[in-house]
């Protein structure tokens, strides 16, 4: 019998600690599966950030390393100058990349870093227990904004893609969403184009992937995917943003 | 920057430099190919000469957007298997210090420069060792140690420079250099002879990509109770273990001294002086120069203590070091301070004055305890 589907091999086999429903087990799996087809396991070294992806390399067979938080941008650099001819990728959350971290990614974009940035949005702080994220929705209810955010007090939700595809370094920025399979399917090969982006020397690549709390958002799995589609999807449209091969 | 000439014939001749040029000169003599930072005066001088010469000897140079960035990328080469310095002054240093707790947590060997200037806040631009604290104690969150050394002039510099690549590569740990401005910009003869152990040694943890080992994390997070507090247990038994082996300092005129002065860096310059002078004085003057900040060596200060009439710590902040002579000491001889603060360099004299100001009361006192002995 031909098995068509497996856990990818780069994806250690153990219980993960997100929460029921959240989107983190899948992307990561999703690098998993693309580390395996393309044997980049033993050529790849991943960043872990300060959130609910702490723990990333509980889970992805590779070598990794922990930033402080907000500061994967820095510590990618450091790394990727050490090992231009490795596959070097920053994990994300929309606190860490857009709050604490905001000047390290601006900068790692306009220096144009040969570096693939995955940042995963899901519009609050999962593990500090569900506060207010650059990114929450105005009216969104959080644990800093009990009564809905508001701009007047709280600003407005930061577009992130579009945000870094002014800088002149920034190569390919593509925002996609881990709503359906079908989104699923377009994550991975935004992904892949990241990866891809770096491995042919293209520079600094981004990929924003909108994902879901169920836990923080009080809602259950499927009303959290359909709030993706419908609210996140809305204030930050899906495609790509800056392509460095559309240019031509 | 002075106009100098990079070949390696003209470097091992004595060239006239700034300490901050000697340490940048220094770091590349010793191997070091990821230089990153952010300008801040009195510092200057050695982020200009990385930025020409880190290109010259195939190695990396990025000017940081921001201290907090540096000390980052600093990290991520760390972590990598590179061997990397940043350099910066007081409050840079201030904002590094997240990172410089990271680096300690995981156990990444890098070298950090500091050319103090006064503080707090924005504070001068001028010398200072007010930083002392900050340097020794920690600096960052958590139970850590750096070691930090504390040269006196250029050469010196450049040689303690030169170990601390080896010691932070030896016990997987940053070492600090502690300078202040007068260190950074004095000019003066230099040389860097050629020396052996320019690589590091081989880094089984560092982050090279998986091929054919098991993968590496490099870490600071011990999520799981027990965890955590066992790492610190072998952190500590490092520290132990550096604080055995790694003392340094320089002991001058101690011998039957009536004063004994404590001082490092400029201050030590300033003390050297007093020493020299107090010839022409009435009483002995000794001085005792601690190079490693920390490890301090409190055991060969107090040993001195038990014989000393009394020691002078002299320092350019309002009483740092000085704690660390009292608790060195533990009661065995009088420790008396003088320091000036917000960027004021001691003269000789005020030093001098000072001592004159203790010494009779310290003698007196001591006559009359050789007399309650005799009865
Ligand atoms: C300097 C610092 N500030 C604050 C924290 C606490 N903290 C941990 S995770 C986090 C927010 C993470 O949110 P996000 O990046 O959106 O990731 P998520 O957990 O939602 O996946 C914060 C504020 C910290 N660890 N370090």
């Amino acid at each position: 019998m031909q098995a068509i589907y497996e856990k990818p091999k780069t994806f250690i086999d153990s219980a993960t600690h997100f929460c029921p429903g959240c989107g983190h087990g899948i992307v990561l799996r999703l690098i998993a599966e693309i580390l395996d087809s393309w044997g980049m396991r033993g050529k790849t070294i991943g960043l872990a950030p300060v959130g609910c992806a702490v723990l990333a390399y509980n889970y992805l067979d590779i070598d990794m390393c922990e930033a402080p938080h907000g500061r994967p941008p820095a510590v990618a650099t450091g790394i990727k100058r050490v090992h231009p001819d490795k596959l070097v990728f920053a994990y994300q959350g929309d606190g860490d990349l857009a709050a604490i971290g905001m000047a390290e990614i601006i900068h790692a974009a306009n220096r144009g870093e040969n570096i693939t940035f995955i940042f995963v949005n899901n519009a609050i702080y999962g593990m500090t227990n569900g506060q207010m994220a650059p990114t929450t929705l105005l009216g969104q209810k959080t644990a800093t904004t009990l009564s809905g955010r508001n701009a007047t007090n709280d600003g407005y939700p930061i577009r992130v893609c579009e945000l870094l595809a002014v800088i002149e370094g920034s190569s390919f920025i593509e925002r996609v969403s881990i709503s359906s399979p079908e989104q699923v399917r377009k994550t991975k090969k935004a992904l892949e184009k990241g990866f891809r982006t770096q491995i042919e020397k293209k520079g600094f690549s981004l990929v924003e992937i909108l994902s879901s709390c169920p836990i923080y958002w009080r809602m259950d799995s499927n009303e959290a995917m359909r709030y993706i589609d419908e609210e996140m999807s809305r204030i930050f449209p899906l495609g790509v943003v800056k392509d460095w091969e559309a240019k031509k | 920057m002075a106009n100098i000439n990079f070949s390696r014939a003209y470097l091992t001749m004595k060239q006239l430099l700034t300490g901050n040029e000697a340490a940048a000169e220094a770091a590349i003599q010793a191997g070091c190919r990821y230089y990153y930072g952010y300008p801040i005066t009195p510092q200057n001088e050695l982020i200009n000469y990385m930025s020409v010469r880190m290109p010259q000897v195939g190695g990396v140079f990025i000017q940081a957007e921001s201290e907090i960035a540096a000390i980052n990328m600093v990290y991520g080469s760390a972590a990598a298997g590179g061997r990397t310095m940043t350099s910066s002054s007081s409050p840079g240093i201030s904002l590094k210090q997240e990172g410089i707790s990271y680096l300690a947590g995981s156990e990444l060997p890098c070298v950090i420069v500091n050319i103090q200037r006064g503080g707090p806040g924005l504070g001068d631009i001028s010398a200072s060792q007010a930083d002392y604290f900050q340097a020794v104690k920690g600096g960052g969150h958590g139970d850590y140690h750096l070691i930090v050394l504390a040269p006196c002039s250029v050469q010196e510099m450049a040689n303690l420079v030169y170990d601390a690549f080896g010691l932070s590569d030896k016990y997987r740990t940053p070492v600090l250099i502690l300078g202040d401005a007068q260190i950074g910009q004095l000019m003066e003869p230099v040389e860097f002879p050629e020396k052996p152990n320019k690589k590091s040694p081989s880094k089984t943890w560092a982050l090279t990509g998986a091929e054919g080992r098991k993968r590496n994390i490099v870490k600071s997070f011990y999520p799981v109770k027990g965890q955590l507090e066992e790492f610190n247990n072998h952190l500590q038994e490092k520290y132990k273990n550096i604080e055995e082996h790694e003392v340094r300092y320089e002991a001058v005129n101690i011998q039957n001294a009536d004063v004994i002065l404590v001082a490092y860096g400029t201050s030590a310059r300033i003390c050297k002086e007093v020493v020299k002078k107090s010839q022409q004085l009435d009483f002995k003057v000794g001085m005792i120069r601690p190079i490693t900040l920390w490890p301090f060596p409190k055991k060969f200060i107090r040993k001195i203590s038990e014989n000393a009439q009394c020691i002078l710590t002299v320092e350019m902040s309002a009483g740092q070091m000085v704690e660390d002579v009292r608790l060195s000491v533990e009661g065995k001889c009088p420790v008396y301070f003088y320091g000036r603060t917000g960027g004021g360099v001691p003269a000789s004299s005020e030093v001098i004055k000072k001592i004159v100001e203790i010494v009779p009361e310290n003698l007196a006192a001591n006559r009359l305890l050789q007399l309650a002995e005799v009865k």
